[in-house]
């Protein structure tokens, strides 16, 4: 996939941007630019036949699939060509992948109707899709190869790439019949196979996209070149709503390769001949920025309002079983209550947002970009842009990490870089690339949340009542329930007679946006330390107290026992290390974490090592499986210990890049050891679940070691660490 | 500044100079760096909030020893800045800022004092001080000098007293195998010690000017080079 | 006028002296396996090699750079190179991908160094290279696995 020879042409724009060639201009030399790296699938094998939307095959009998779906870490190139692989019967060797083309209709997501990634449905939506465009392609090469044999189609075999016919002694390659098969009629219901004779399904495969990624070939946004390309960064507010009341651009047009300056409705744009200059540039703007309009709110302020809806108006009902009020107030009750504090996350893909942007000679428009959601970013280029959206083509790249970032409802972000296309006259191909900082302070964060637990143990030690109140904006921006502000917590596991669940929604002049599984980024943390606290006060033990408040076909219960199992839980631990569990349900998937945690030399948690257990149903690719329980705990455990957002006095973002929005680091990681429970259930994703339990599984623990319940996130500055 | 307050920082902190002469060049592997030579002195002259009274301010103080004493004491205006300390911890991770928290990203001392195999100080720091431009206004600028390095553990002063510390440089075991004369001359000349005094974009020097420093120790040296008491 | 070698060839950049080799690599060479992830020298996705050294390119001028050799991961070469990035392909390390050649060059110094690193060498190594899809433990087998190889 994506190899391309780098090409070196002429240092012809960077030399521009030293002055020292005449004509530097938005308008550029006035011709059609030609694209030197980033080539859509087409461009790439012209050759190869289109068998249907997904699968392409080339007389080199190459098997092209078109993913649907943008890999950005989670595995999906891989999955979704191991699907089609395994019902065409292909040789994995022939097997390549690339980015389809957006098509909210071809390339919808079966689970949201549009084209797009996320929530974890990658393999989920597509698994019979995929199958079945792997078979309907077998199907018509086997009756080209009956045809051009005259043999009956019943008796052709493939196998590994081959197509046979024994009694005949014929046998083809896919690529010999590809031209012919691909005319052949497909069949409309096309036999899938028993998964018992699966070949490729459930076994380890390696990695469609690691060999690129391993010698720098791989192909970002970032990485796309045209002839002629400007580069431009945006010079944005520094408080969430304010917009651009004037500007002195003197000195940033002093700076050699600053080709122009244009405000937009997001900031102000400077374009440059090469990236230095932009950043160079943008460094000397002057702007005076209009706060009219502007979120003024501290962090603190928030935090403060949010707690005073929890006693003020009712908020909306998200669950209510039982008397809650009444078993609160019941005999020999004892209560137990709590609040939890939540911060702005950011997500912080390694690679910023970016976009490159090109007018063809044809007034078309072609962008190249990390397209979660490609139709929503071809709708907004071609409103801003003023063009048909029929006349915009989204070029999918790999994109390194999204974790939510990238996928947006309107695509704000791609607006953006839409405005800085059009500002440019788009006579030349425009590469619009943000900072960290843009990044880190560009909103669209995990939204704050604070949540209001209490709880009630009767005197046989049982938990009776659940009162939970969640106060946080709506990411889908809704008036009436939001169920991403409390799912994991609405719909929790365990039987609780009384239970009550409810939301508060405010509105905020803060855009916020799904991270890294979103709801259960705060629901999970909750119900799992508070449940803790619960069954502590209740004098059980965690596991075991657990699997008693557990429906018996509850899916989380094998989890549960498998990860107990793995980490003999209950032997003898290590002087100063103390273990805490957590089970969740995401996206329906199963997830049991136990983290076995240190205080560190710093004052705060050392996670030593993460047992985990998944029940994901069918396991595709055991492989990519693990990899995503590995990186969703990384990736948990480094917010619940480092990461928050503020806003400052004013409003301001405090945080700007990584050195004060910190990361996990290898020398944080645990060792994590993951099992996946053996199923024939429909096949669930992977990307999102791990996430969600680590938080609270390392906070147990900490509350074990420390005596003190974690309250407020992330622990390390809670902890005054 | 008092005796009291100075004695105060010390338990915070440590102090600065001594680096150069430990020797980068005992790294084993042949791809290590040598220790480049201490290049010529950096003083600058700007007038900073705090400064170093001069000598002259302490002819007034008869009794030699107390002199002496006051006036290793001004010095520690410049040992117990954050500048200096952050690159004397008493532990395996340099400091930094003004709040003296680890360093980040976590690099550790290694064998030669400057980092570990993949991992050593010129990953980062350059021959000099480098500008960085367009990122964040918290970084603007990333440290730099042809020797830079960490102070060898014995040359750690974190937690330390003005005293201890006075003994410490004092004491050749301690202090690289300096006579008192090397020593004079390695405070007021040396390159990585004069970085406090211009130690780039976005980072507070320390007071006075190196000139101005060496000065002090040169009148400490001549009488007595006594030290307070621990 | 900077004259450097990269990747073996002799290059001459004559822009702006304080641009970063980050931005020549990338801009004026149009090799791209070296990325942006901060500007700040703290992810380590910008990491190259000066004169046989780990090197965050982000935060180095190309005036610096005057008769200095830069291998880039496009070139990185030898039997530590190799044995890197053989064990970083068999266990697919990457996921997004965005970090590693940043963590390639990282560990390939490391092992040119110290053939044998234990756990506690390879986190002080590789510690100031970020990965945010948290692919650390595959980074720590994939040394491991890479320092066998070489014995042998």
């Amino acid at each position: 996939m994506g190899r391309h020879e780098i090409l070196r042409p002429s240092r012809r724009a960077f030399l521009q941007g030293a002055g020292l060639v005449i004509g530097v201009t938005l308008a550029g030399r006035g011709m059609a630019a030609n694209l030197i790296q980033g080539e859509p699938a087409d461009v790439q094998n012209p050759e190869a036949k289109a068998f249907n939307a997904f699968v392409r095959i080339a007389p080199d009998s190459s098997v092209t699939v078109l993913s649907k779906h943008i890999e950005f870490g989670q595995g999906p190139y891989t999955g979704l060509t191991t699907l089609v692989a395994e019902e065409l019967d292909a040789d994995w060797s022939q097997m390549r992948v690339e980015a389809a083309p957006a098509d909210d209709e071809i390339y919808k997501n079966l689970a949201f109707g549009l084209q797009g990634t996320g929530g974890s449905t990658a393999i989920a939506n597509s698994y019979d899709q995929m199958r079945k465009a792997g078979a309907t392609a077998r199907a018509m090469l086997v009756a080209a190869a009956a045809d051009e044999w005259g043999v009956p189609a019943e008796e052709i075999t493939v196998s590994k790439g081959v197509i046979s016919h024994q009694a005949s002694g014929h046998s083809s390659d896919f690529g010999s019949l590809a031209d012919k098969a691909a005319t052949m009629d497909a069949p409309s219901e096309p036999t899938l196979k028993d998964p018992k004779d699966f070949v490729l399904i459930g076994k380890d495969r390696p990695r469609l996209d690691t060999p690129s990624k391993v010698d720098g070939t791989a192909v970002f946004t970032l990485d796309v070149l045209a002839d002629d390309m400007l580069i431009a960064v945006v010079a944005h507010p520094d408080r969430f709503g304010a917009t651009v009341a004037s500007v002195d651009e003197t000195e940033a047009r002093k700076v050699p390769g600053v080709v122009d300056i244009k405000t937009i409705p997001q900031g102000v744009a400077v374009y440059a001949e090469n990236t230095f200059a932009a950043l160079k540039g943008r460094a000397a703007l002057k702007i005076d920025w209009n706060l009219d309009a502007a979120e003024t709110r501290s962090s603190e302020e928030i935090y403060e309002e949010y707690r005073q809806m929890i006693g003020g108006a009712q908020g909306l009902e998200a669950a209510n079983e039982g008397d809650v009020d009444g078993a609160m107030n019941g005999d020999g009750i004892t209560t137990l209550s709590v609040d939890l504090v939540f911060p702005f996350l950011a997500h912080a893909p390694m690679e910023p947002l970016d976009a490159v942007l090109m007018r063809q000679a044809d007034g078309s428009i072609d962008c190249y970009n990390g397209a979660q959601f490609p139709g929503q970013d071809k709708a907004a280029i071609a409103e801003v842009c003023g063009v048909d959206p029929a006349n915009v083509r989204v070029n999918t790249q790999l994109a390194g990490g999204s974790f939510g970032r990238r996928a947006q409802f309107g695509s704000p972000y791609m607006r953006e870089a839409a405005e800085v296309f059009k500002a440019s006259g788009m006579t030349r191909p425009v590469k619009h690339m943000w900072t960290r900082e843009d990044d880190i302070r560009g909103g669209f964060y995990r939204p704050i949340y604070v949540h209001s637990l209490r709880g009630a143990i009767d005197g046989a030690g049982n938990i009776v009542a659940w009162d939970q109140s969640i106060v946080g904006q709506s990411i889908m921006n809704k008036d009436e329930l939001d169920t991403t502000s409390v799912e994991g917590a609405s719909d929790m596991p365990y039987r609780i007679a009384n239970r009550r669940v409810t939301a508060h929604q405010p509105k905020l002049g803060v855009p916020i946006l799904w991270w890294r599984s979103v709801g259960h980024t705060h629901t999970g943390f909750a119900v799992e330390t508070f449940i803790d606290q619960l069954l502590d006060k209740a004098g059980k033990d965690p596991v075991s107290g657990r699997l008693a408040l557990l429906p018996d076909d509850a899916r989380e219960r094998a989890v549960l026992e498998k990860v107990a199992e793995m980490a003999d839980w209950g032997s003898p631990l290590p002087d100063g290390r103390r273990r805490g569990v957590a089970v969740h349900k995401s996206f329906s998937t199963y997830v049991a974490e136990i983290a076995e945690v240190s205080i560190g030399e710093d004052g705060g948690p050392k996670v030593h090592k993460v047992w985990c257990a998944v029940d994901c149903g069918v396991a595709v690719n055991p492989n990519i499986i693990r990899a995503q329980m590995e990186g969703g705990i990384g990736y948990g455990l480094g917010a619940i210990l480092y990461d928050e957002v503020t806003l400052g006095d004013g409003g301001r973002v405090v945080q700007s890049n990584f050195h004060d929005y910190r990361s996990l680091r290898i020398s944080e990681m645990p060792q994590v050891e993951v099992a996946i429970i053996e199923s024939s259930a429909a096949p669930t994703g992977v990307g999102e679940p791990g996430t969600p339990p680590i938080g609270p599984a390392v906070a147990n623990a900490w509350r074990r070691l420390t005596g003190q319940p974690v309250t407020r996130l992330p622990i390390m500055s809670a902890a005054g660490v | 500044m008092t005796k009291t307050t100075l004695t105060r920082f010390c338990l915070l902190a440590s102090a600065c100079a001594l680096l150069s002469a430990a020797p980068v060049a005992g790294w084993s592997q042949d791809r290590a760096p040598a220790a480049p030579e201490p290049s010529q002195p950096v003083v600058q002259k700007k007038a900073e909030t705090v400064q170093l009274r001069p000598v002259s301010d302490f002819d007034a103080i008869e009794d030699e020893t107390e002199r002496s004493i006051a006036i290793f004491e001004e010095t520690g205006k410049v040992l117990l800045h954050p500048r200096c300390v952050n690159c004397h911890p008493a532990g395996n991770v340099p400091l930094q800022t003004m709040a003296m928290t680890p360093h980040q990203p976590p690099v550790v001392r290694g064998d030669a004092n400057f980092g570990v195999p993949g991992l050593m100080c010129n990953t980062c720091h350059g021959p000099e001080n480098v500008k960085v431009v367009g990122q964040t206004e918290d970084i603007l600028s990333i440290p730099g000098n042809p020797n830079w390095h960490l102070a060898p553990i014995e040359m750690a002063w974190q937690g330390r007293s003005l005293g201890e510390i006075c003994e410490q440089i004092k004491d050749t075991d301690r202090n690289g195998g300096k006579t008192l004369a090397e020593l004079i001359e390695h405070m007021a000349e040396d390159d990585l010690v004069g970085w406090g005094w211009n130690p780039g974009e976005g980072r507070e020097p320390v007071p006075g000017t190196q000139e101005a420093f060496g000065d002090l120790y040169k009148a400490w040296a001549a009488t007595g080079a006594h030290c307070p008491a621990p | 006028m900077v004259s450097f070698t990269l990747n073996g060839e002799e290059r001459r950049f004559d822009g702006d002296p304080e641009t970063p080799l980050l931005w020549v690599i990338r801009d004026a060479e149009r090799l791209t396996g070296t990325k942006y992830g901060c500007g700040i020298a703290q992810c380590g996705a910008c990491t190259v090699h000066v004169d046989g050294m780990t090197r965050r390119s982000c935060i180095t001028p190309i005036a610096d750079l005057e008769g200095s050799s830069v291998t880039t991961i496009e070139a990185v070469s030898g039997r530590e190179a190799e044995a890197v990035q053989t064990a970083w392909t068999a266990i697919d390390v990457p996921q997004c991908g965005y970090c590693q050649s940043g963590q390639i060059m990282s560990a390939v110094s490391l092992l040119q160094m110290n053939p044998a690193p234990s756990d506690a060498d390879i986190d002080a190594a590789m510690a100031g290279n970020i990965c945010r899809c948290a692919t650390y433990q595959r980074i720590r087998q994939a040394i491991h696995d890479a320092a066998s190889s070489l014995e042998g």
